[in-house]
């Protein structure tokens, strides 16, 4: 009796410890030990995280071969398509339409109107898919400065801030935190080691 | 002030640089086969051409066109009438005619594109100009009657 409890106590340890050796293995490999700055990296990334899966981001980093509208993601009325180069079809390009600014009609404009390409797709991704395919080559990734650079001063991201009125005469909303912050949250995060969420 | 090219003219217009170009070309040019349809780019029927490419001249900024060549329903045909035009008379499309104008003008830069275009590359062309008479069939039959010489899309 006794002897069959201590085996089944040794076997539950040895089982233990091999899923904890497993476990850090793991994390170590992806760079995600829970460090004290690892622990600050993910902690910014959770605030990084609500911008971009904002419909102001989102609606142009779809995975369709359309864009969305509105803070329900919509397809886009007019059954608008993405076109080759995303920048609509040959005919039927965003700048058909979206101008170099807002337009008080609710139309939103920008110089640079247009979608996010496929490879960067971010909808139906969860956060730390989303925060893997920021640096993943194979999804468009970019280097840390250039994403800094994209995240903090891009003109076209930079309008998600400033996106005027809808068609309703309603101004759109816009992420919680501000584009400073926003910015100085990616530079603090890659600065930290760039962690992503599991 | 603004100054751009108007159906091979140069003009000299003296506007506020935020002015609609549809308004400089129906009240300030008097070129009035531009129709105001919407006034938000949801309906396409002031489409006109800027260096041969469609758009919405009812929230294009004159401004913004400066030293450009636009091209409107008046100097879509070179020498006489535009292919389309023609296939437009011959298929009887209009009906009011209301948006023909910014019908014609899209459908021209889709030719343009893509000259002997699919059935899905005119909807993904035409999609977003409207006709409330819903003359959309008849459309469709001019472009592929200027496209290919026959109302169905088979060459002739």
């Amino acid at each position: 009796m006794i002897r069959n409890w201590t085996f089944t106590v040794t076997a539950l340890l040895l089982v233990t410890l091999g899923m904890m050796t497993a476990t850090f293995l793991a994390t170590s490999l992806r760079g995600q030990a829970q460090t004290p700055d690892t622990q600050r990296s993910l902690a910014y990334f959770d605030r990084i995280a609500p911008v971009l899966q904002h419909p102001r981001c989102m609606n142009c980093h779809t995975s369709t071969d359309f864009p969305r509208q509105g803070d329900d993601s919509h397809p886009h009325i007019m059954n608008v398509k993405r076109g080759a180069e995303d920048l609509g079809t040959a005919a039927l390009q965003c700048s058909t339409c979206h101008q170099k600014a807002n337009s008080a009609s609710g139309v939103p404009g920008n110089e640079v109107w247009h979608l996010a390409p496929l490879r960067m797709a971010w909808e139906g991704l969860s956060a730390g898919d989303i925060c893997r395919s920021l640096t993943d080559p194979a999804k468009g990734g970019m280097t840390y400065e250039r994403l800094i650079a994209h995240m903090a001063t891009d003109h076209l991201v930079a309008w998600a801030w400033q996106p005027g009125n809808d068609l309703a005469g309603k101004p759109r909303s816009t992420p919680l935190i501000s584009h400073g912050d926003f910015g100085q949250l990616v530079r603090d995060w890659v600065a930290s080691g760039a962690a992503c969420p599991s | 002030m603004a100054s751009f090219v108007v159906n091979g003219t140069t003009v000299l217009v003296d506007v506020d640089p935020d002015t609609p170009l549809l308004w400089v070309l129906r009240d300030h040019l008097h070129l009035p086969g531009t129709r105001f349809g919407c006034g938000a780019a949801l309906c396409g029927c002031c489409t006109v051409h800027v260096d041969g490419e469609a758009r919405r001249s009812c929230l294009l900024p004159v401004g913004d066109i400066e030293g450009r060549s636009v091209t409107t329903i008046e100097g879509l045909g070179t020498d006489g009438l535009h292919p389309l035009q023609s296939a437009w008379l011959e298929v009887d499309v209009a009906q009011c005619g209301y948006c023909q104008s910014g019908q014609i003008m899209q459908a021209a830069a889709l030719l343009k594109a893509i000259p002997q275009p699919t059935d899905q590359d005119i909807d993904d062309a035409m999609t977003g100009n409207l006709c409330r008479c819903g003359t959309y069939q008849r459309v469709r039959q001019a472009i592929k009657l200027a496209a290919f010489g026959s109302i169905d899309g088979v060459p002739r």
